[in-house]
This record gives C-alpha cells, sequence and structure tokens, in this order.
C-alpha cells in the first residue's frame, strides 16, 4: 500500500514582480512513497526540493497535480504530517521541554500524559538534562534535536525533514546522521514513520534511506529513483555503499553540466 | 549692574536656590501630589494605549484589516499629539480627561507601528511549524505571533512611554490645574524659576526612571530575545 502519492505535480511561482517570469520550480513530478518507508530527495540547491516538501506538509498548493496520504488530498498543514526544518524554527520564548509541549497541547492531550510523552522524547534524543533550557542556550546539533523531538511528539504519520543537518558542523552533522541511522536501525514497525528526507548530501542519503529520488535541476524533474538495499546500520566502507555513492556522484555531476 | 545681576539670578537661580526649592517642595508633599497626579494620568493614557495591541497584530496579520486602516493611520500618525489640544480642549473641556486623550495619542501610535511591524516580521517559519503541529487560526496567533512579535511591541510600549510623557508634559502647561506640567507653568507666572527648574528636573528624572523600568522589566520578562538584549 503506498502512503504518499504523489502525482504529475508541477509547481509555478508567479514572479516576484508583474515583469519576472514566472518560475517552473517543478515539473510534472509523479512517486509514491510507500508506508514505513524512507525515502530522500536529493538534488542541486534551487531544483524545488524544499517546494516538493512543503506541498507535502501543506504549506504550498501544487500549481498542477496533487498529493494525497493515506487517499486523501493534501490540504491545509496538520500534524499527521510534521515537519523538521534546516533553522529548526524552535519557539524561542519556551524550553525545550515546551517547546515539545506545543503540539501535545494542540492536540489537547491531557496534562499528566503530556509529561510521559515529553519524557520519552526527550531520552529518545539524548537530551536529558536540558529540559528546561531556552533554544539560544542550545549548540545548532541539541536545537535539532529538539525540533525533531518536537515533530516526532505528535505521532505523525509522516516525518517531513529539510536538510535538517545542512547547517551543522561537520562533526555533529556524522553524529546526527550515526543516532538516526541507529535509530531507524532499532525502531520497530509500529513506531517508524513514513520519512521523507531532503537533502544534499549523498552519504547521508545512502546511510538512511530506503529509496533515493534524484531531481533534475531547473525545472526540477525526477531523474533516477535508487533503492538502496543495504543492511543496517550501513557502513561507509561497505562496496555496496562506495559503488552506490560513486553512482549518485555521476549523476548529480552530470547536473552540474546541465546547468551551465 | 546690580539690576542685570539680580535678573540674571532670577533667570538662572544658583544651584543651592534651587536645591532649598526642591527641597521645600518635597517636604510640603506638593511635588509628589504633582508627580502623582501626573504619573497617574499616563498610566491611564497607557492601559487605553493597549488597545493598540490587538489592532496592531490584525492590522499586521490580515492584509484586508491592514488595507481598511492603513490609510486612516497614515493620516493621523504624523500629527503630533499637542495639535491635537485645541480640538480635545473642546471636546472634553480642561481636565484629567484631556490631559489622558493627548497622553493616549502620544502612546498609542508608536505602540501600534512596531506591532504592526513586529508581525509583519514573524519568522514564516515558526507558523509553518505551529501549524503542523495542529495549530488552528486563534493558536497561531496567540500562542506564536503574539509571543515573537513581544519584543517588537515592547519597544514600541518604551518609545511610547516616552512620547506620552513628553505629551502629558506639554498637556498639562495648558489644559490642568495639577501635575508637572501645571507646577511649572504656575511658578512660571510667579516668576519662580528655581521650582520651574525643579519641575523640569523631575520630569527628566521620572521619563529616565521609566525607561529603565521598562527596559529591566522586559530582559527578566523576555531573556530569549536577543533583540532586546543590548
Ligand atoms: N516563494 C517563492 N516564490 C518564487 N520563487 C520561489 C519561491 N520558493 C522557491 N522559489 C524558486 O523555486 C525554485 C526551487 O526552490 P526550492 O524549492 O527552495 O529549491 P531547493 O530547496 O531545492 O533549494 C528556485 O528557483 C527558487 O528560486
Ligand atoms: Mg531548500
Amino acid at each position: 500500500m503506498s502512503e504518499v502519492n504523489i502525482r504529475n505535480v508541477t509547481k509555478i511561482y508567479p514572479g516576484h514582480s508583474p515583469k519576472d517570469a514566472p518560475v517552473l520550480a517543478l515539473d510534472d513530478i509523479s512517486v509514491n512513497i510507500a508506508d514505513k518507508e524512507f525515502c530522500s530527495i536529493i538534488g542541486h540547491s534551487g531544483c524545488g526540493k524544499t517546494t516538493l516538501l512543503n506541498m507535502l506538509a501543506g504549506f504550498e498548493q501544487p500549481t498542477a497535480g496533487n498529493i494525497t496520504v493515506h487517499g486523501e488530498t493534501v490540504g491545509r498543514p496538520s500534524w499527521s504530517r510534521a515537519m523538521v526544518f534546516q533553522d529548526y524554527a524552535l519557539f524561542p520564548w519556551l524550553t525545550v521541554e515546551q517547546n515539545i509541549s506545543f503540539g501535545l497541547e494542540m492536540k489537547q492531550i491531557p496534562k499528566e500524559k503530556r509529561q510521559s510523552v515529553i519524557d520519552k522524547q526527550i531520552r529518545l534524543v539524548g537530551l536529558a538534562g536540558f529540559e528546561k533550557r531556552y533554544p539560544h542556550q542550545l549548540s545548532g546539533g541539541m536545537k535539532q534535536r529538539v525540533s525533531i523531538a518536537r515533530a516526532l511528539s505528535v505521532d505523525p504519520e509522516v516525518l517531513l525533514m529539510d536538510e535538517p543537518f545542512a547547517a551543522l558542523d561537520a562533526q555533529n552533522r556524522a553524529i546526527m546522521q550515526q543516532e538516526m541511522g541507529r535509530l531507524l536501525a532499532q525502531a520497530d514497525a509500529d513506531v517508524r514513520k513514513t520519512m521523507v528526507l531532503v537533502t544534499h548530501s549523498i552519504e547521508e542519503a545512502i546511510l538512511l534511506s530506503d529509496r533515493i529520488i534524484v531531481l533534475s535541476s531547473r525545472p526540477g524533474r525526477i531523474k533516477e529513483i535508487l533503492m538502496v538495499d543495504l543492511p543496517r546500520p550501513r557502513n561507509e566502507d561497505d562496496p555496496n555503499f562506495i559503488a552506490l555513492r560513486h553512482h549518485l556522484r555521476e549523476l548529480i555531476n552530470e547536473e552540474v553540466g546541465a546547468v551551465e | 549692574m546690580w539690576v542685570l545681576d539680580e535678573t540674571t539670578r532670577m533667570l538662572l537661580p544658583a544651584p543651592t536656590v534651587v536645591a532649598i526649592a526642591a527641597w521645600d517642595l518635597v517636604a510640603t508633599g506638593e511635588l509628589f501630589r504633582h508627580l502623582f497626579d501626573s504619573l497617574s494620568r499616563e498610566f491611564v493614557a497607557f492601559s487605553w494605549a493597549l488597545t493598540a495591541i490587538p489592532l496592531g497584530i490584525a492590522m499586521g496579520w490580515w492584509k484586508s484589516v491592514h488595507e481598511q486602516l492603513d490609510s486612516l493611520v497614515e493620516i493621523l500618525r504624523p500629527i503630533p499629539p499637542l495639535a491635537w489640544i485645541p480640538l480635545s480642549i473642546l471636546w472634553f473641556g480642561i481636565g484629567d480627561m484631556q490631559n489622558q486623550f493627548i497622553i493616549f495619542l502620544g502612546i498609542f501610535f508608536p505602540i501600534l507601528l512596531n506591532t504592526i511591524t513586529g508581525v509583519k516580521g514573524v519568522e514564516l517559519n515558526l507558523v509553518r511549524a505551529a501549524r503542523c503541529l495542529g495549530a488552528g487560526e486563534g493558536a497561531v496567533l496567540r500562542r506564536v505571533v503574539l509571543h515573537a512579535a513581544l519584543p517588537q511591541i515592547v519597544t514600541g510600549i518604551r518609545i511610547g512611554l516616552g512620547v506620552g510623557w513628553m505629551a502629558l508634559v506639554a498637556a498639562e502647561l495648558v489644559g490642568a490645574s495639577s501635575g508637572l506640567g501645571f507646577m511649572i507653568n504656575d511658578a512660571r507666572t510667579l516668576l519662580r524659576t528655581d521650582i520651574v527648574i525643579v519641575g523640569m528636573i523631575t520630569i527628566g528624572l521620572v521619563g529616565l526612571v521609566l525607561d529603565l523600568l521598562i527596559r529591566e522589566l522586559s530582559h527578566r520578562m523576555l531573556p530569549w530575545s536577543r533583540s532586546l538584549h543590548h
């Protein structure tokens, strides 16, 4: 059964001023994402990755085509499709635990139950001891942990992530990727979510995904879809990993050539 | 020579003379009576001017509200509060109401404009994050937009209280029978420059204290705000 169904989706942005030409950001994208699948979208900057994710979330509407989740057309945003943003988008006036609590309050979950969900999420992302801190008192990696915990707290069906680790330094990025990989390897089928990860890191995509969608540049079209059939947790030294990385790099380099 | 000397002394009294006048005003309680009247006018006007916050949020958030009200605001805003004094005397007579109205105008527009700016500047991703966590329109406004705009609103309050305080004294010069503005104008008619100067210093000090108070309060209440931490 396919959970997320993207059918012939095109997105055209009107130009910033009437004189500007409209921007064809995505051109006729069709793909199905299965239940509990981890799917990455990779491509050059400006190829429409964020646009696609924003339409999945319901922040933007497709110009043509449609997107359904469990057969229902995506309209307005909902907690069933939670988003993790590149710039974290934490509420700066709320503490770590209040940020995680926000969605639970919106779902009107009673107070006692909220606390146990918060505690569980905080342990899951390794933030114990930081509950009362404000976002500005946290490092980038910790902020992104809060953001992931906050998105997971509402128990979404689909977790959308827009370059979640791109703003981190190399070391923290590697740690977060490893931990995410470990979480995915451990997660039981009933707690696993359908995940859509936007990234421009080839290694990150291979490390985490079941499938990788490669987008071409301007306009964004599906260039190729790759299965990643490697056991988890994945090892970057595995010959299959290396071969896949090589293949992906070539696909993406072709796109650089195409733009220039 | 002697006449000139005496005139100079009258126009610009020695610090000791001012100090003595200050002491008298404090001892008799007169200074505090006027100060209290001025401050209560400022406070009442401020309470009314807080209506600028919901109005500013509505104007900053809904384009249609902005379109409806923007031109009205743009016409009214550049009119200095003092230019309203003649009309306000006709409307309210001389007294508290009229004074409060002038101060209200001084406070209202800075709060309104800063609230609008604050709301328009709310990061889109914060609003989106709230929406995909299940927040409806009301919750987005109350739980996100209001908070995110608060540092800018507080800036508006600070500016507004300052403008209001200046307008207050001017309003009292013309149309009051108490307050610091009245006190210095009354002293002028008696050629008591020492009292005038005590009044001016008090006005300056109170303005400063009000500003410091708001700053201190906002630092405590909005520890997360970077823009307020300078
Ligand atoms: N709100 C918008 N208005 C106009 N053009 C936009 C808007 N958002 C994105 N674009 C354009 O659409 C294209 C795809 O953008 P985006 O989805 O952000 O790419 P990516 O996330 O892959 O870097 C870019 O050319 C960008 O300039
Ligand atoms: Mg992007």
